[in-house]
């Protein structure tokens, strides 16, 4: 399939060096250990225990701790594993078949209008992410617009014409308390006849995924799309604060129901925070991350590459 | 917030029903789904272990008490322990000389803004004369964003851009807030990262240029395992005087809540319950470890129906509601006089024993649903409600005309008034069982 652009050589290098960077400190901490774990010398009960309390305090989960860690022990007791390196082996070969290898993206996919629709709980980290993936793509020769349908939010569509400006693509807006259906109409509009954009990305209120009246308004955005363009929204991705616990799944669960998320950002990675709910909503949702937040800068968005995660976790 | 829990929790204690005194297997089965559950609920592995050690050393060879059986007994236990963790309630200080200054401080996107202009709403509403200072010039809008909520509430926003320092923002406004007389000042510091040294720096220098008197973490109630180190590291810099945990109306088990309090010892002063100005309730420590129990909010519950309810009618339809004698007019009243108090779902889950419950009978009632609701029982004749076994087809195709519903909405509510109906009785008919789990049922607006 012809791609609109491949990522050159130096380009996904820098990517893998900051993840790696903003992994640094997660090294440091915690899910560090994982790594340490596998230095002693022989398997024991207690390399086990270690490993598994290792993985909860990354936010992993206990079911998909469980499950992970029981099923590296079937393997090392299997194939007959003897020594800590080889089950290290084992695991980083485990955690990656959860995180799988997942589709290439829609949104490299060559068509006249590409239309992503962002969403989330409220202060996961939406509005920032969309100006780095504006700049990621404008880089990359696109003609983006952004929609700015959080019109609930005091000062939100403000916060995304300041990004737009200092990314330097098109914000179509109608101000605070416009309804956002329409709001994504006009954009859509805008961009067909007038703008001549190629990929619209559209900003929505935060909202909790328990809100059912919310979560109803989001369904009638994605419907104005899916009127207007063949198939779109193309891309539904969630952003999900890495810091989140367990209560991620939830919100994975309840998004995918409501507008069929396709994908998932992952933002704040440059905290301590480890992001290890990736791999239950990974599990249970079969819901690829895509991209990871890595610190404050408009640059700091990388694609998600599985085994330079999981790698990380271990140096 | 905590309902996942709960049901865990009440699970489990459902299971132990041998009397006599507490064994260690029996402390060890409930021990284990404690743990889970705790840990499921994003309470810190360390905290949890510290936890369930401290329980397991009160439960194992304590006597079950001749009214409890020992599932009570266990959960006595567990709840006096989790009261403990989560602490004696706070109030704000706000004692010595004006302007007391209170700041904010968190991660990004814990909700600080927010939190900032529903707290300012709660102490005007208190007597005082709010001034709220946008302090936070990195975000972009987010000056803009503290404005218009100053605008919406009619509270004064001291601002002065993004291009000066925060910390001279803050002693600006605290000097305006002297002459101008305002009795509180409200710091909405930016978001950052607990390890970012820098933006930690800064606050440092605001704390001592402005002087707060309270200074508080804003929390997400979702956060997971990291919960431990921000509240560690903010408390140690800082020296916070209490936590705020926002974004509670979500379904979050919320077990940041006991890792923070666990870690800090600094009480938790408010929750975050919703988008609107004025969804910021006290922290009831009580109350809430009644909940994560599975007890439910009974006690809120009840306040808050003493505002806005007619006591003596609630307390005639409980008694007929526990009787079974509930018919669909005690419904309807029950309905209009609940949407005074706040939105149902909200009202479910703090009746005891129906966070279990309500996923199966209303998944997700929303005020338009009881709208509908209303609107259907209120299209029927005196003895349908009544008597809501007279309905048949004919009946049903009249009420759906007059309602403007469909036939199929009608079966819905009626089958769900049943299931109500039938659950409400057993309730009652097990009362003096349950009574030691049911303890204080007074008001309770549903039954």
């Amino acid at each position: 399939m012809l791609k609109l652009f491949r990522r050159s050589q130096e380009e996904q290098r820098a990517d893998e060096q900051r993840i790696h960077e903003s992994l640094e400190k997660t090294r440091g901490g915690l899910m560090g250990r994982l790594g340490a774990i596998f230095q002693a010398n022989e398997i024991t009960e207690a390399t086990w225990e270690e490993l598994e309390e290792t993985l909860i305090m990354g936010d992993v989960g206990i079911e998909t701790t469980e499950a992970l860690v029981s099923r590296v022990r079937t393997r090392v007791a299997k194939e007959n594993v003897k020594r800590p390196d080889q089950a290290q082996v084992v695991l980083k070969q485990e955690m990656l078949a959860v995180l799988g290898g997942a589709e290439p993206m829609e949104i490299d996919e060559p068509r006249l209008l590409t239309v992503i629709l962002i969403v989330g709980v409220n202060g996961s980290g939406k509005t920032t992410s969309i100006a780095k993936l504006a700049r990621l793509y404008k880089q990359h020769g696109r003609k983006v617009v952004l929609a700015a349908a959080d019109t609930f939010r005091a000062a939100a569509v403000h916060q995304l014409e300041i990004w737009g400006e200092r990314v330097g693509v098109e914000v179509i807006s109608q101000g605070q308390g416009a309804d956002p259906g329409a709001v994504v109409y006009d954009a859509i509009r805008a961009c067909q006849e007038s703008r001549n954009a190629d990929l619209l990305i559209i900003d929505t209120a935060g909202r909790l995924h328990t809100k059912f009246n919310l979560m109803k308004e989001l369904e009638k955005v994605r419907n104005v799309a899916a009127r207007q363009v063949h198939k779109a929204p193309h891309e539904t991705f969630l952003v999900l604060d890495a810091t989140t616990g367990q209560n991620a799944l939830s919100q994975a669960r309840h998004f995918k129901e409501a507008v069929a998320i396709s994908g998932v950002i992952l933002t704040k990675l440059d905290g301590t925070a480890k992001g290890g709910m990736v791999f239950a909503i990974a599990q249970e949702l079969g819901l690829p991350v895509r991209f990871v937040g890595t610190g404050e800068r408009m640059e700091d968005l990388a694609p998600f590459d599985a085994r330079v995660f999981v790698d990380s976790l271990f140096q | 917030m905590f309902e996942s829990l709960s049901e865990k929790l009440q699970r489990v204690f459902d299971g132990l029903s041998s009397r006599g005194r507490l064994s260690e297997a029996d402390v060890d089965a409930a021990m284990r789904e404690v743990r889970l559950a705790l840990l499921e609920a994003d309470v810190n592995y360390k905290v949890v272990k510290e936890f369930i050690a401290r329980v397991k050393e009160r439960a194992i060879g304590a006597e079950v008490m001749k009214s409890l059986t020992p599932a009570q007994q266990v959960i006595k236990i567990v709840n006096e322990e989790l009261i403990a963790v989560l602490g004696e309630p706070a109030k704000l200080n706000l004692s010595g000389p004006t302007p007391h200054v209170v700041m904010l401080v968190g991660l990004q996107g814990s909700g600080k803004t927010t939190t900032a202009a529903k707290l300012a709403l709660t102490l005007r509403k208190a007597g005082q004369r709010p001034l709220l200072v946008a302090a936070d010039t990195y975000r972009p809008a987010a000056i803009h964003q503290l404005e218009t909520l100053g605008k919406q509430l009619d509270i004064p926003v001291h601002s002065e851009g993004d291009r000066l320092p925060p910390p001279r923002i803050c002693a600006n406004a605290v000097a305006r807030a002297k002459e101008a007389a305002y009795t509180v000042v409200i710091l909405d510091t930016a978001g950052r990262l607990q390890i970012n040294e820098t933006l930690m720096a800064e606050l440092d220098q605001i704390k001592a240029l402005a002087k707060p008197q309270e200074i508080l973490l804003v929390a997400d109630s979702m956060t997971g395992q990291q919960a431990v180190n921000v509240a560690k590291t903010f408390h140690e810099r800082l020296g916070l005087t209490g936590l705020i945990l926002t974004k509670v109306d979500g379904d979050a088990r919320g077990g940041a809540a006991i890792s923070m309090r666990e870690v800090t010892g600094v009480p938790i002063k408010y929750l975050g319950v919703g988008e609107k100005t004025d969804a910021l309730e006290v922290f009831h420590p009580d109350r809430m470890a009644s909940r994560i129990l599975g007890m439910g909010d009974v006690l809120t519950l009840i306040e808050r129906a003493q505002e806005s309810m007619d006591q003596e009618k609630s307390m005639s339809a409980a008694k007929r509601l526990m009787k079974g004698e509930f018919d669909l007019e005690d419904f309807l009243q029950q309905m209009q006089q609940m949407r005074k108090i706040g939105p149902f779902s909200q009202l479910l889950d703090m009746i005891p024993g129906f966070n279990r419950m309500s996923k199966d009978i209303a998944p997700d009632v929303t005020d338009q649903q009881m709208r509908r609701i209303e609107a259907i029982i209120s299209s029927m004749t005196r003895e349908e409600r009544r008597h809501p076994e007279v309905i048949n087809g004919n009946r049903k195709r009249r009420i759906a005309r007059g309602s403007g519903t469909e036939v199929q909405d009608i079966n819905e509510l009626l089958s769900q008034f049943k299931q109500i109906k039938r659950m409400m009785k057993q309730f009652g008919d097990s009362g003096g069982k349950r009574k030691g789990k049911f303890p204080s049922f007074p008001g309770f607006p549903m039954g």
